[in-house]
């Protein structure tokens, strides 16, 4: 059938099974706004207050979904107001589609009216990107944009669609969904070699990251931990892939993570890391980063593989598969000495937690009242490695959170679209720096009736920054103290949403058995101390041997 | 680690921004390139960018795995070291006065280079030959007054009956 470039934009968006997208409108998008209210009982539209609330929840509908989001936006500030949405993708490896209107093709480059050149800014931050230069190729672009952002390591994809695109005809043939490429599997080779490695192991580690959760091989971790008789760690992106209830998990490593998990990674004798990058957040010094340990890396993107880290083995291929083959040849282990080591350290961890840290009590609390499905996102700051800590994760992709960029008004969005991803609650930890940069999208939030109870660790400062401050900075807050005024119950009711005050721990368990059983968006404002430190701590470009675990001054 | 000058080939789709997206990488990754040739090949849909650059192991490594990301790119190939042939040109501006055009000319003669244009104030000269053979001749021409040079930067092609994109 003969159509207009904005109706193939949306028939193809249908053609290819996606039911909902997130955006705003503006001058160059108005056709594919119009094709939108034509097929509105085929796909659905959610209206974010800012397009960065709008990539953020396409975000956070992939990260909860395990499918691909799409986000809409009109040319110039429009496109611009994507881009650290599209950056916090790209660092996280998230499959997003964002379609961008652009001035018409005879008026680009000539600096016309919300014109941006969007393919140029977002390309150090897209897998790919696309302008588009003619109608006849526009639902081609669309489907192999998709096809990249999903397959192999994912990541965003950007279409630029000039409006005089959007508005000329052409025949538009249906097509099925796209099939990803076929997913690397691992070499005979490789699986011996790692069978070696694994028999020679006295004192195994398997770090998993986000590859791990792409992959969703959680079940085939905990076999193998289980049949080599070790333990399991993760970084903060591979959080929510395999329980806590399992006590070989030992949580989070790295310059926040629980302090059983850092120190044993550095006993280790072999790490299998499974979908990381070695971040520095992670690894804190590279160079005296478990120098003991043989280290296999598998891993989709080879680029990783040496990047930051030297291993010993690096496996090209999909985590699952290469697990299910090295189960299959593995005998049963027995690491007796190691089993009692991580015990010790286990007890050592728990020896250091205060039973009245309230933000601990907080997140303990929201964990023990939300269902085991509810998806946890956070902002960025103390809140969130607290969440990260503290939070009992047992089913899949629950854990929704910035990690690679560390996007602080990550959180509004993300929680919205992770609500519309997994059709179930969204709780959201922020903070009331991280809170305030997106704070508009409480608004999108009652529009639709978001299922989304907001947890906001008020303490009156940027708690992360004052915290180096404190350790690093002689006690100088710069800038971290913030001397607003803001009520925050007053301004969920405002935005039209229910809010809770709460200022210890029995108040805030009241007001979040409330807040959680409501139907729409409710806020908790909890006060929390200036003070409080995320602990334990590696500083930045430290060792694991040098860990923070208590406060001095307590 | 040591550095060492390598040389590598690739092929990517001759389309619109694809040189940008290439050179991107570089810029994003902290890379510096030396040179950078670009042009057409056996095959019309296919570029070939040659980039000559100083890298070690590990560097050359992260490199290549990079390009072979992007998109647009359908191989890359690190040229041999025994088996390349990389050539330079260069289109060098020099003074022309009586008491130094014979040395000049003498030069033009050894290393086989070629006068292209002459007048009474100039003359210019065109050489081809590798990376160190251009530079000795800019180095001999200083003396006599370089007006301008340009050069294209390495390019380079393996000896023997194969082709890069059937390797």
């Amino acid at each position: 059938m003969i159509l207009k470039g904005a109706e193939i934009v949306v028939k193809t968006l249908i053609e290819q099974n996606i039911k909902t997208i997130f955006g705003y409108p503006g001058g160059t998008v108005i056709d594919i706004y119009d094709q939108l209210l034509k097929h509105s009982d085929e796909i659905e539209h959610v209206l974010s207050a800012h397009e960065q609330g709008a990539a953020h929840a396409a975000d956070g509908y992939a990260r909860a979904s395990g499918d691909i989001g799409v986000v809409l936006a009109t040319s110039g500030p429009g496109a611009t107001n994507l881009v650290t949405g599209i950056a916090t993708a790209y660092l996280d490896s998230i499959p997003l589609l964002a379609i961008t209107g652009n001035v018409g093709t005879s008026m680009i480059g000539k600096d016309s009216f919300q014109e941006i050149d969007i393919t140029g800014v977002t390309l150090p931050i897209t897998k790919h990107n696309f302008l588009v230069h003619s109608v006849e190729e526009l639902a081609d672009t669309i489907r192999l944009a998709i096809k990249i952002a999903k397959s192999g390591r994912p990541g965003p994809v950007l279409v630029d669609i000039p409006k005089d695109v959007q508005q000329k005809l052409t025949e538009y043939v249906p097509a099925a969904p796209v099939e990803i490429e076929p997913l690397k599997t691992a070499s005979d080779a490789d699986v011996d070699a790692a069978v070696e490695m694994i028999a020679k192991a006295t004192r195994p580690y398997i770090y998993l990251g986000g590859g791990a959760v792409r992959s969703g091989a959680g079940e085939l971790i905990q076999e193998l931990a289980e049949k080599i008789d070790g333990v399991m760690g993760a970084s903060m992106m591979g959080l929510s892939e395999v329980p806590v209830t399992n006590p070989r998990f030992l949580g989070m490593q790295g310059m926040h993570g629980h302090y059983a998990s850092s120190i044993a990674m550095a006993e280790a004798d072999l790490i299998i890391a499974a979908g990381v990058r070695f971040s520095d957040r992670a690894t804190g010094n590279t160079f005296k980063f478990s120098t003991g340990a043989t280290k296999i890396h598998v891993d989709l993107d080879t680029s990783e593989f040496g990047k930051n880290i030297a291993v010993d083995l690096s496996v090209d291929a999909d985590i699952s598969d290469f697990l299910t083959k090295v189960i299959a040849k593995l005998d049963q282990k027995k690491n007796e000495a190691w089993m009692v080591r991580v015990d010790t350290l286990k007890k050592q961890e728990k020896s250091y937690d205060d039973p009245n840290f309230l933000p601990m009590l907080a997140v303990k609390a929201a964990s023990d009242i939300t269902t085991a499905d509810t998806r946890c996102v956070t902002d960025v700051g103390q809140h969130q490695m607290w969440a990260a800590q503290h939070y009992d994760f047992t089913e899949k992709r629950t854990w929704i959170s910035s990690g690679g960029l560390g996007t602080m008004g990550f959180g509004m969005g993300a929680a919205i679209g992770a609500a519309y991803g997994s059709g179930k609650r969204s709780v959201l930890f922020t903070g009331d720096g991280s809170f305030a940069m997106n704070m508009n999208e409480l608004a999108t939030a009652v529009t639709y009736n978001v299922p989304l109870t907001i947890v906001l660790l008020n303490n009156g400062v940027l708690g992360m920054v004052r915290q180096w401050q404190t350790l690093f900075y002689d006690k100088k807050y710069s800038n971290t103290v913030l001397q607003r005024k803001t009520d925050f119950v007053k301004f969920a009711e405002a935005m039209g949403a229910k809010g809770y005050k709460a200022t210890n721990i029995e108040e805030f368990k009241a007001a979040f058995a409330d807040a959680y059983s409501q139907e729409g968006p409710t806020l908790i404002d909890l006060t929390i101390d200036k003070d409080e430190m995320v602990l334990p701590m590696v500083p930045a470009g430290g060792t694991f041997d040098k860990i923070i675990v208590e406060r001095s001054d307590k | 680690m040591a550095k060492k000058r390598i040389v590598i080939a690739v092929y990517v789709e001759n389309k619109y921004g694809v040189l940008t997206r290439v050179t991107s990488m570089f810029t994003r990754r902290g890379f510096n390139i030396d040179t950078l040739a670009v042009g057409e090949t056996e095959i019309p849909e296919y570029s070939r960018i040659t980039i000559s650059m100083s890298v070690d192991e590990i560097e050359q490594k992260q490199i290549i795995d990079q390009l072979n990301k992007l998109y647009n790119v359908r191989k890359v190939e690190v040229i041999d070291d025994e088996m390349g042939i990389r050539r330079e040109l260069l289109l060098l501006k020099v003074k022309n006065n009586p008491e130094t055009r014979s040395d000049v000319k003498d030069c033009v003669e050894a290393f086989r280079a070629k006068i292209v244009d002459y007048n009474a104030e100039s003359l210019c000269l065109e050489l081809t030959g590798d990376t160190n053979k251009i530079n000795a001749m800019i180095d001999n021409m200083k003396p006599f007054g370089i007006i301008e040079l340009c050069r294209t930067g390495v390019v380079a092609i393996e000896r023997g009956p194969e082709g890069i994109l059937s390797k």
